[in-house]
């Protein structure tokens, strides 16, 4: 039941962290702007 | 059978589910419609659907485009004060599964309304149907997650409200590729963007409605007990959704939501120019967009950093720090503007956006203090009138005071002094409403055993 959770839990948190830790990185570059 | 799928028994957590599959499942949904804040990188392209280099005089103006973000906020707040006991009651995957519907299906009516160039239909599909889907979708994961993390509900909720500041980041480059892809010597690219943000939503969301569930009765997570008495300002009873409107505890958060929100949203949405007139020169165009995406990343943080916090300092006291350091902050921002100080001007900003995402994260938990968990969802439904309250008297605020000052012929750089001080003022408006707060009168309590107290009577099952 472990195992199965945590294959579980990567899986949930990669779907919605991969593509806000794109967003975030984008933002953050784009951002770098205002200290140029 | 889709009705069984959907039903709340069936989303009854078996022993031994993770209940940190739960912030996932509400961050599918909240990052979806957090698109809403990147909605304005459609308005430029879509003056130009007949023109395509530029606009045409059939084309749409930007003023009439700017109707739809505004109609899809009120309909937040509509839909979510209208169908929070639906959605409380109805479990939350139902309530995800028909905000998927509707957010799908409000870009895929504004897709046929790009089409056809019928702007009408726009206002209906993204600004009705969409608006509907935000209501919905926002307090769809609400009371389920305080219910999963009785220990730091403070932060659970900061999780999946932080996707909703954090769905624009990821929304507004997509479709800004995806208009790219799209778009020809011809054609602007922005029905088929709409088209397939519509679809990838729907499957977004609706993995989020296949992970939810509700944990069951008496479940309390491992190692957590209950308080059995209530402690000053939390509550272990119930009171009816209804029954809040008629306490002043309800009326109190009401206001300071909508202080709190007024005085940040008005700046969030003129941050740009603001920063451009206060430091002509200094803060370019391109630098002053960067002071944007920083506030956003700082909205969006601070809705995390300021609800788990609230766990450990209370939900009051969250509030003051807002109200208090909030006064102080907008004080300084005339004497940073003076005094030629970007790096005192942004850090102000940065902290005041903080905080303003902060009090959106951190008043569901303070609802669940004041009237407990079993209809917190329904009654944040109707807390949100308030931001939709907030979402007029905050642009207006800025926008019309920095007007009057320029007519009146002060300094574009000076023009929005006052209005920093108006915001200060509102804040203490605020602090004072929330020092008014009391724990709710037992009168207003609902007869049965509180769900708390149960749970930690019948801590039988736990899981991690």
């Amino acid at each position: 039941m472990a195992g199965n959770n945590g294959l579980k839990l990567v899986l949930a948190w990669s779907f919605v962290g991969i593509p806000l830790a794109w967003g975030v990185i984008e933002t953050l570059f784009n951002a770098m702007k205002l200290f140029q | 059978m889709a009705a069984s799928f959907l039903a709340r028994e069936r989303t009854v957590a078996a022993p031994g589910y993770s209940r940190w599959l739960i912030p996932p499942a509400a961050l599918c949904v909240h990052l979806c419609i957090g698109q809403a804040y990147a909605f304005s990188v459609f308005n430029l392209p879509m003056t130009k659907l007949i023109g395509i280099t530029q606009s045409a005089p059939d084309d749409w103006k930007l003023t009439d485009l700017g109707w739809i973000f505004s109609i899809a906020i009120f309909f937040l707040g509509v839909s979510s004060a209208v169908f929070g006991r639906w959605v409380e009651e109805g479990g939350p995957r139902r309530a995800m599964f028909t905000a998927a519907l509707c957010w799908a299906g409000g870009f895929l009516i504004s897709a046929v309304g790009v089409y056809i160039h019928n702007l009408g239909l726009i206002y209906f599909g993204y600004g009705f149907v969409g608006g509907v889907a935000l209501g919905i979708g926002y307090i769809s994961p609400v009371s389920t997650l305080i219910k999963w993390f009785p220990d730091r509900p403070g932060m659970a909720t900061g999780m999946a409200i932080m996707g909703f500041g954090g769905g624009a980041f990821i929304a507004s480059p997509l479709s800004v590729w995806l208009m790219r892809e799209f778009s020809t010597s011809t054609h602007v690219g922005v029905a088929e963007t709409f088209i397939v943000l519509g679809l990838v939503y729907f499957f977004f969301m609706m993995v989020g409605a296949a992970i939810v569930r509700v944990p069951a009765p008496g479940w309390v997570p491992a190692g957590y007990v209950a308080p059995a008495a209530p402690r000053k300002l939390i509550t272990i009873n119930n009171v009816f959704v209804y029954e809040a409107l008629k306490t002043p505890q309800f009326w109190l958060i009401w206001w300071v939501l909508c202080l709190n929100v007024t005085a940040g949203i008005g700046v969030l949405g003129q941050a740009s120019a603001m920063s451009q007139e206060m430091f002509p020169g200094r803060i370019t165009v391109s630098a002053a967009a960067g002071f944007v995406g920083l506030m956003s990343l700082f909205n969006m943080g601070g809705r995390f950093f300021w609800a788990s916090m609230s766990d450990l300092v209370g939900r009051k006291n969250t509030y003051f720090i807002f109200f208090a350091l909030g006064t102080v902050l907008y004080a300084i921002v005339p004497f940073a503007g003076g005094s030629g100080n970007i790096a005192l001007f942004v850090g102000c900003f940065l902290i005041i956006i903080s905080m303003y995402g902060g009090g959106f994260s951190t008043v569901p938990a303070y609802l669940r203090d004041m009237f407990g968990t079993q209809y917190v969802g329904a009654i944040h439904g109707l807390l949100l009138t308030a931001w939709s309250a907030a979402g007029i008297f905050g642009p207006v605020i800025v926008n019309y005071m920095r007007q009057y000052y320029v007519d009146h012929g002060v300094p574009k750089a000076q023009a929005y002094n006052t209005t920093m001080y108006v915001m200060a003022a509102l804040l203490v408006v605020g602090f004072i409403c929330n020092l008014l707060v009391r724990a709710v009168h037992e009168r207003h309590h609902m007869q049965q055993t509180a769900e708390a107290g149960a749970g930690a009577l019948g801590a039988a099952r736990s899981a991690r």
